[in-house]
């Protein structure tokens, strides 16, 4: 292989890897981004649909895309009660900063633990028609198994600032994250709001999980691998911002495959958490943030 | 009216109702109330990977423990007295183990400490034994000892004396003795102990069997897609391909290795987690034409004695334990290194460490997984390291696995029972 079908190649395997990338920090993004929750249970939130996908597959042989879109309710209720719980204990009363992460650790170990005893510790995969399947475009080959996940993710990214930007909700939940005080002295709720948003930010998780397991194998204790990436990819791509987040995740990718073919992979994760710092050394909101 | 009675009743009639009552609460108590030493169970230690990325292992080789003391204590237990397992989660993480063996022996005063399962779980119990001159079996670790050289160290392993060395020596032997024969090769594997150990001797195989290297390259163990990786290896056109890599690259691996279309000469080596149930039945015919390593598999040439009856009884409770259902990597050894421990203590009639440690040391002893014999630096006299090859592998069926045929042994010559199919491309 030539120099350069390598390179083009490195290059698309980094944006379909960031595409997907997105998907699991979108939640985050507006968890952290807009909401000020610092949710670290989100990636096992993720691994929670990619078991559901999972079982889903084994069971009924459902596509995990399917899968993912239908549980995508029952995440969003799931995500609005955990918003209540925590609001009740520790946001009303001012002390979500340190306990509010306890809470979260919380909730990690438990649904962590929970799917350890319900599946087991074996690494768990899914079949589906496409997975294993390559595309050949001239110099190109790119693999089903990360295209597929990349527009999906491109597809929910896109739904997702459709309502953060064209509905009133999507507004309201901008207004919350500007001045919470002011929006309650329009009338709205910011707790409903907020519930609101959290809940959106967790029913991601369902259709990011299914993601995750086309991609690779998954267990359990995987959710703690993607904490550091997915609060550096809501950062660097600044808070909040949905689109920031797909860039981000895209430069995270494209950095990580370009490095891993290039210069040993061994480097990868370095780069793309160097390229974190140097960005926030200049621009602070991150990239798309408003500061 | 009764009350009265007993109150006024005289004192040697209470006396001896007392002791009528004191008897016959002997009496039902029964053979507990022999003397508490005889009772006093020989308590045996570890710490063992039950959740983490190589619990999958941890919990099958768990099973196999618990059979074994199991077996060990319907027949009489060891010295007269019942064995006692006793356990900790390591969760895969090293950090863990230190505070483990040190709560097993200061706290729960066992008797005996074996290993947890794997090389990076293994090298944090070293200082620990090391320093209270204790015995040690040692649960699937490459080369845990080398730095050390810890004489009452003892490795179920049958990686051989050499390890490192000997892990690979197989594959690239098999390499050296095709035609037309390889000249390069690519060596890949996770930033981790035992795939620094495995790649390492790899290196010094490839020096002796004249190879030339392409590419020596590491990856972080985090890694989510393999493509570039596997796009770089196959950018330099290798003739050989070696990979020492944990379950999760493993796969990551053998998916991007199709989907990329990497087509070396031979490919394999050193990838762990082509021996489970899980990935078997998901990876299916993708695997073939990989040459792997593996320690047992159901073909003519490994038939020991007890093998075949240990592994019914595991496989019987296999499912309900939510554990690999075949069981043939890790459980047998897991099982064979308590029963050399046992033999041991029944040999030399005593716990005492250093006795033990030097009965095992000189004997070589019939176990499950045949005859194991010690070299003094604790693994085994002969390596019996096997390369199979996945051939003629059909769908994603299970039982297919539990017949000879889909995995034939092609090296160590004395245990070969079937030819490679060469180069990769052909097999496929």
């Amino acid at each position: 292989m030539v120099a350069s079908d390598l390179l083009l190649n490195a290059v698309v395997a980094g944006v379909l890897l960031g595409g997907f990338y997105t998907a699991v920090s979108l939640g985050v993004s507006v968890a952290f981004g807009l909401l000020d929750v610092v949710n670290i249970a989100h990636p096992v939130f993720v691994i929670l649909g990619s078991y559901l996908a999972y079982a889903m597959n084994v069971t009924l042989g459902l596509d995990p895309i399917l899968t993912g879109l239908a549980f995508t309710p029952a995440f969003y209720a799931l995500g609005v009660a955990v918003y209540r719980v925590y609001y009740a204990s520790f946001e009303k009363t001012g002390q979500e900063s340190l306990r509010g992460l306890v809470f979260f650790f919380g909730v990690l170990f438990i649904v962590e633990v929970g799917l350890l005893l319900q599946f087991g510790v074996d690494y768990r995969l899914v079949e589906a028609g496409y997975i294993g399947e390559t595309l050949r475009l001239g110099p190109l080959s790119v693999a089903l198994r990360l295209a597929v996940p990349c527009l999906v993710a491109l597809a929910l990214t896109a739904a997702l600032a459709a309502v953060l930007h064209g509905t009133s909700y999507g507004r309201a939940i901008r207004a919350v994250a500007q001045d919470s005080f002011a929006l309650r002295l329009m009338g709205v709720d910011p707790v409903r709001v907020k519930a609101f948003a959290f809940g959106l930010a967790t029913a991601t998780a369902s259709l990011a999980g299914a993601l995750l397991i086309m991609i690779g194998p998954v267990e359990p204790a995987m959710n703690r691998e993607y904490i550091g990436r997915v609060f550096a990819i809501a950062v660097l791509g600044g808070m909040g911002s949905v689109g920031g987040t797909l860039a981000a995740a895209v430069i995270l990718g494209v950095a990580e495959s370009l490095t891993a073919t290039f210069y040993g992979p061994s480097w990868a994760l370095a780069v793309s958490f160097g390229i974190l710092l140097l960005t926030l050394a200049v621009r602070p909101a991150g990239l798309f943030g408003q500061a | 009216m009764r009350q009265a009675a007993l109150r006024t009743a005289s004192r040697p009639s209470r006396l001896l109702a007392l002791s009528v009552l004191l008897a016959l609460v002997a009496a039902l108590a029964g053979p507990g109330v022999a003397p508490a030493a005889a009772a006093q169970p020989i308590k045996i230690g570890f710490g063992m990977a039950l959740t983490g990325g190589l619990a999958g292992n941890g919990k099958a080789a768990l099973l196999a423990m618990q059979i074994w003391a199991e077996d060990v204590n319907r027949k009489g237990g060891l010295l007269g007295r019942p064995v006692e397992l006793v356990y900790y989660d390591d969760q895969t993480k090293p950090a863990n183990v230190p505070g483990i063996y040190t709560k097993l022996l200061d706290i729960d005063k066992v008797d005996f400490v074996v290993s947890g399962y794997g090389t990076n779980l293994i090298a944090p119990a070293m200082p620990i034994v090391i320093e209270r001159k204790l015995t040690f079996m040692a649960l699937f670790g490459l080369n845990n000892n080398e730095k050390f050289g810890y004489r009452n160290y003892f490795q179920i392993m049958p990686a051989g004396p050499r390890p490192a060395v000997d892990w690979s020596a197989g594959f690239f032997e098999l390499a050296s003795k095709q035609t037309p024969r390889p000249t390069t090769v690519a060596l890949v594997g996770a930033d981790a102990e035992y795939p620094h150990n495995a790649l390492a001797g790899a290196r010094e195989n490839v020096r002796k069997f004249g190879f030339k290297t392409v590419y020596d390259s590491t990856y972080p163990p985090t890694t989510v897609d393999y493509t570039p990786i596997v796009r770089a290896v196959k950018a330099v056109n290798p003739d050989i391909v070696y990979v020492a890599s944990y379950p999760p690259d493993s796969a990551g691996i053998v998916l991007a290795a199709h989907e990329v279309g990497l087509q070396p000469k031979l490919f394999g080596g050193g990838m762990v987690g082509l021996q489970f149930a899980a990935l078997l039945s998901k990876l299916g015919a993708k695997l073939n034409g990989i040459v792997n390593y593996d320690f047992w598999v159901p073909e003519p040439t490994l038939k020991f004695p007890g093998i075949e009856e240990f592994l019914k009884k595991y496989q019987a409770q296999a499912e309900k334990a939510g554990v690999d259902p075949l069981g043939y990597y890790l459980p047998p050894f897991a099982y064979a290194y308590l029963q050399i421990l046992g033999q041991a203590i029944e040999a030399t009639r005593s716990l005492d460490q250093q006795k033990v440690a030097d009965y095992i040391r000189a004997t070589e002893h019939d176990t499950i997984v045949g005859k194991v014999r010690f070299a003094p630096n604790g693994e085994w006299a002969t390596s019996r390291v096997l390369q199979i090859q996945f051939q003629h592998v059909e769908g994603t069926d299970l039982a297919q696995f539990t017949r000879p045929g889909k995995r034939p042994v092609l090296h160590p010559e004395r245990r070969r029972s079937g030819t490679l199919i060469y180069p990769y491309t052909r097999a496929r």
